[in-house]
C-alpha cells in the first residue's frame, strides 16, 4: 500500500490539521517508508491469534452511581482560552 | 561527594539529629540547578518558592517533635512534564499546553506528597512524550551531563539527566516505549518501569493509553525500590489500575542470587548492536552468574516485528487521546481563527511539533475507514504473539537480561529527519511496553565515555525480583558510582 498526497490531505482534515505544502510532501514520503516497513508484520499468519487490547485480565470497572462533587466553575474555567458567562466560548459554530 | 549520594536513611538520620534540614537539601538542589542546568538544560520549569515554602513546613514539623516522617521525607524531586502538577505549569514539553496550569494532581503527586518529597520543578522531555532524543521537545534539546554534545535519551530525557547530573535526588519519569529506560541508559543512572497497572496513569497526559507507565528514575536500585513504594497502588480515578497487593519492595533488596534463573534473548544481542555495549551487557551477565544465577540463551522469536507493531498502536492511540487539544478549554488557540473548524486546524498546526504531526498523521491514518484490519488489528494480534513469546519464556525463568538499548548515546542532531532509524533505538524495551510487564535498567559500564545500560526484564507485578537481581548486581559493581565530571 502505497500513499499519495492526497491521501495525506485527506488524513490531515481527518485529524483537524492544517499542514503546508511542504509538510504534506515531507509526510506523504515519511509515512510511506513507515508504512513500508509495517509491511513485515504480513509475514505473520495471525489468522487465528486473538487481538491484545488490554494486557492485564481485568473486568468491567464499575462504581457506585451516586451524586459527587465536580470542580467548581472557576477553577474549571482558569485555563479557557476565552470564556464567557461562565461558559468556554468560541467563535461560529453555523454560518 | 555530593550531598545527593547519601543514601535516603542517611539522609533522615541526618534530618533526626538536627544535622541538616529539609531546607539544605532544597537549597543545595536550586543551586546545583543554578551551577549546570545552562548546560544540561533538564528543566522547564523550577518551583524555587513552592519548593522553600513545602521544606519550611517540613522542616516546621520536624522543629515541632512530630518524629512521623514520610517515606520520601525531604528528598528534593523533579517530575516529568507530562504528569500533572496543580498550580504548576505542565506543558508536556508542547508549545500548545505552554501555558496550562493544571487544576488537580497527578494521583502519583497526591502520593509523592504524602511521602513528603519536595517538587522542584518540572523536566524536559520529547513533546507528549513522542521521541527517544529530547530533541522533540517544543522548548530546547536537554543535553547529556556524560557529554553535552549527546542526548540524553527520551522521553524523559529531562528526568535522566537532572538525576544524573544531580539536581535533583530523584525523578518521574512515563514509560510508553522505553522512555523511562532508554535515558536511565544513556545517562548512566537506574530506571525502572513497573508493570502496566502497577502505578496510577491518572493525571498523566496520555499519550498510548495501554502501553504508558509512569516510573522512578533514581541514582540506584534501592532509591528505586524507595520511590516505587510510595508510589504504587490501586487508585479509583484510573480504571486501569490494578487491585494488587503491594510488597515491600525496600526489604526485598537482598544480594542473594543463588539459583536465579536468567533466560538471556539470543534476539537482543544480534544485528545493530554495537560491539562494545555487547561486550559491557555479557560482562554483566558474567557476574550475575558469579552471584548465582543461571544464565541460559533463549528465543524470543517475535522481537523483531514487536516495532511495527509498537509504531502502529502507540500512534493510533495516541491519535485519539490527542484530539482533546482542541483550543477550546485549555492551550493556546490561535488567534487567526474565523470559525470552530478554524480553531481545531489552526491551533492544532501550530501548537504540535514535526513528529506529533508525524503520529498523528499515521495513527489517524492505521484507524481510517479501510485499513483499520491491516494495520490496527493485524497490530494487536502480533502484541499477542510478543506476549506469549514472555509468556513462555517465564515458564522456566524467573528473569530475562539483556541490553537496553542496542548502542550508546547518539550526538544531538545525528538522528533528526530519518524517523526510522530514530525509532530503531526502542527495539529492546518496546516488547516489555507490549506485553505489560516490569522491567528495570541499570548502568553497566561505559564505552567511550557514555554510559550503558542492562536491563533486567521480570513477570507481571513481580517487580520484587526485578529489583532484587538490579540490586545485587549494582551492589557486587561500581558502575552506579560513577559521576559525569561537569
Amino acid at each position: 500500500m502505497s500513499i499519495s498526497v492526497k491521501d495525506v490531505e485527506y488524513v490531515a482534515d481527518l485529524a483537524r490539521l492544517e499542514l503546508s505544502e511542504e509538510e504534506k510532501k515531507e509526510f506523504t514520503e515519511q509515512l510511506n517508508a513507515i508504512l513500508q516497513y509495517f509491511e513485515q508484520l504480513n509475514e505473520l499468519d495471525t489468522e487465528d491469534v486473538k487481538p491484545t487490547s488490554h494486557v492485564i485480565r481485568m473486568a468491567n470497572v464499575l462504581r457506585e452511581d451516586v451524586v459527587r462533587p465536580s470542580w467548581p466553575l472557576d477553577q474549571v474555567l482558569l485555563n479557557a482560552p476565552d470564556e464567557e458567562e461562565g461558559q468556554f466560548k468560541v467563535p461560529a459554530v453555523m454560518e | 561527594m555530593s550531598l545527593f549520594d547519601l543514601r535516603i536513611q542517611e539522609i533522615h538520620n541526618r534530618l533526626a539529629h538536627k544535622e541538616l534540614a529539609v531546607s539544605d537539601l532544597v537549597e543545595y538542589s536550586l543551586e546545583r540547578i543554578r551551577s549546570v542546568d545552562g548546560k544540561i538544560r533538564a528543566f522547564l520549569t523550577v518551583d524555587e518558592e513552592g519548593a522553600r515554602a513545602a521544606a519550611r513546613t517540613l522542616d516546621n514539623q520536624m522543629r515541632d517533635g512530630d518524629n512521623e516522617r514520610g517515606l520520601l521525607f525531604g528528598l528534593p524531586a523533579g517530575i516529568k512534564d507530562n504528569i500533572v502538577t496543580q498550580g504548576l505549569r505542565t506543558t508536556c514539553a508542547s508549545k500548545f499546553l505552554a501555558n496550562y496550569r493544571p487544576i488537580y494532581n497527578a494521583t502519583v503527586m497526591d502520593r509523592l506528597n504524602r511521602s513528603q518529597s519536595v517538587t522542584i520543578g518540572k523536566l524536559n522531555m520529547d513533546e507528549f512524550a513522542m521521541g527517544g532524543s529530547n530533541e522533540n521537545s517544543g522548548f530546547h534539546p536537554t543535553h547529556n551531563p556524560w557529554n553535552t554534545n549527546h542526548v540524553p535519551g527520551g522521553s524523559s530525557g529531562g528526568s535522566a539527566a537532572a538525576v544524573a547530573a544531580g539536581e535533583v535526588y530523584f525523578a518521574l519519569g512515563s514509560d510508553t516505549g522505553g522512555s523511562i529506560r532508554q535515558p536511565a541508559a544513556y545517562c548512566g543512572i537506574v530506571g525502572l518501569k513497573p508493570t502496566y497497572g502497577l502505578v496510577s496513569r491518572f493525571g498523566l497526559v496520555a499519550f498510548a493509553s495501554s502501553l504508558d507507565q509512569i516510573g522512578p528514575l533514581t541514582k540506584n536500585v534501592e532509591d528505586a525500590a524507595y520511590v516505587l513504594q510510595a508510589i504504587a497502588g490501586h487508585d479509583p480515578q484510573d480504571s486501569t489500575s490494578a487491585k494488587v497487593d503491594i510488597p515491600d519492595y525496600i526489604s526485598a533488596l537482598t544480594e542473594d542470587l543463588q539459583g536465579l534463573r536468567i533466560g538471556i534473548p539470543k534476539e537482543y544481542f544480534g544485528e545493530g548492536i554495537d560491539p562494545q555495549v555487547k561486550e559491557a551487557v555479557l560482562a554483566a551477565l558474567r557476574e550475575l552468574e558469579r552471584l548465582g544465577a543461571v544464565c541460559e540463551e533463549v528465543s524470543l522469536p517475535h522481537t523483531k516485528y514487536a516495532l511495527a507493531a509498537y509504531y502502529l498502536i502507540a500512534s493510533s492511540e495516541a491519535s485519539s487521546n490527542l484530539a482533546r487539544f482542541d483550543g477550546v478549554r485549555y492551550g493556546v488557540r490561535a488567534e487567526d481563527a474565523d470559525n470552530l473548524l478554524d480553531v481545531y486546524r489552526k491551533s492544532r498546526s501550530a501548537g504540535f511539533g514535526p513528529e506529533v504531526k508525524r503520529r498523528i498523521m499515521l495513527g489517524t491514518y492505521a484507524l481510517s475507514s479501510g485499513y483499520y484490519d491491516a494495520y490496527y488489528l493485524k497490530a494487536q494480534k502480533v502484541r499477542t504473539l510478543i506476549k506469549q513469546d514472555f509468556d513462555h519464556i517465564f515458564e522456566r525463568y524467573d528473569v530475562i537480561a539483556g541490553p537496553t538499548v542496542p548502542t550508546p548515546a547518539f550526538r544531538i542532531g545525528e538522528q533528526v529527519g530519518d524517523p526510522l532509524t530514530m525509532y530503531l533505538n526502542d527495539i529492546l524495551t518496546i516488547p516489555v511496553n507490549l506485553a505489560g510487564i516490569p522491567a528495570i535498567s541499570v548502568p553497566c559500564g561505559l564505552v567511550n565515555g557514555l554510559p550503558v545500560g542492562l536491563q533486567i526484564i521480570g513477570k507481571a507485578f513481580d517487580e520484587t525480583t526485578v529489583l532484587r537481581t538490579a540490586y545485587a548486581f549494582e551492589q557486587a559493581t561500581e558502575h552506579h558510582k560513577r559521576r559525569p565530571q561537569l
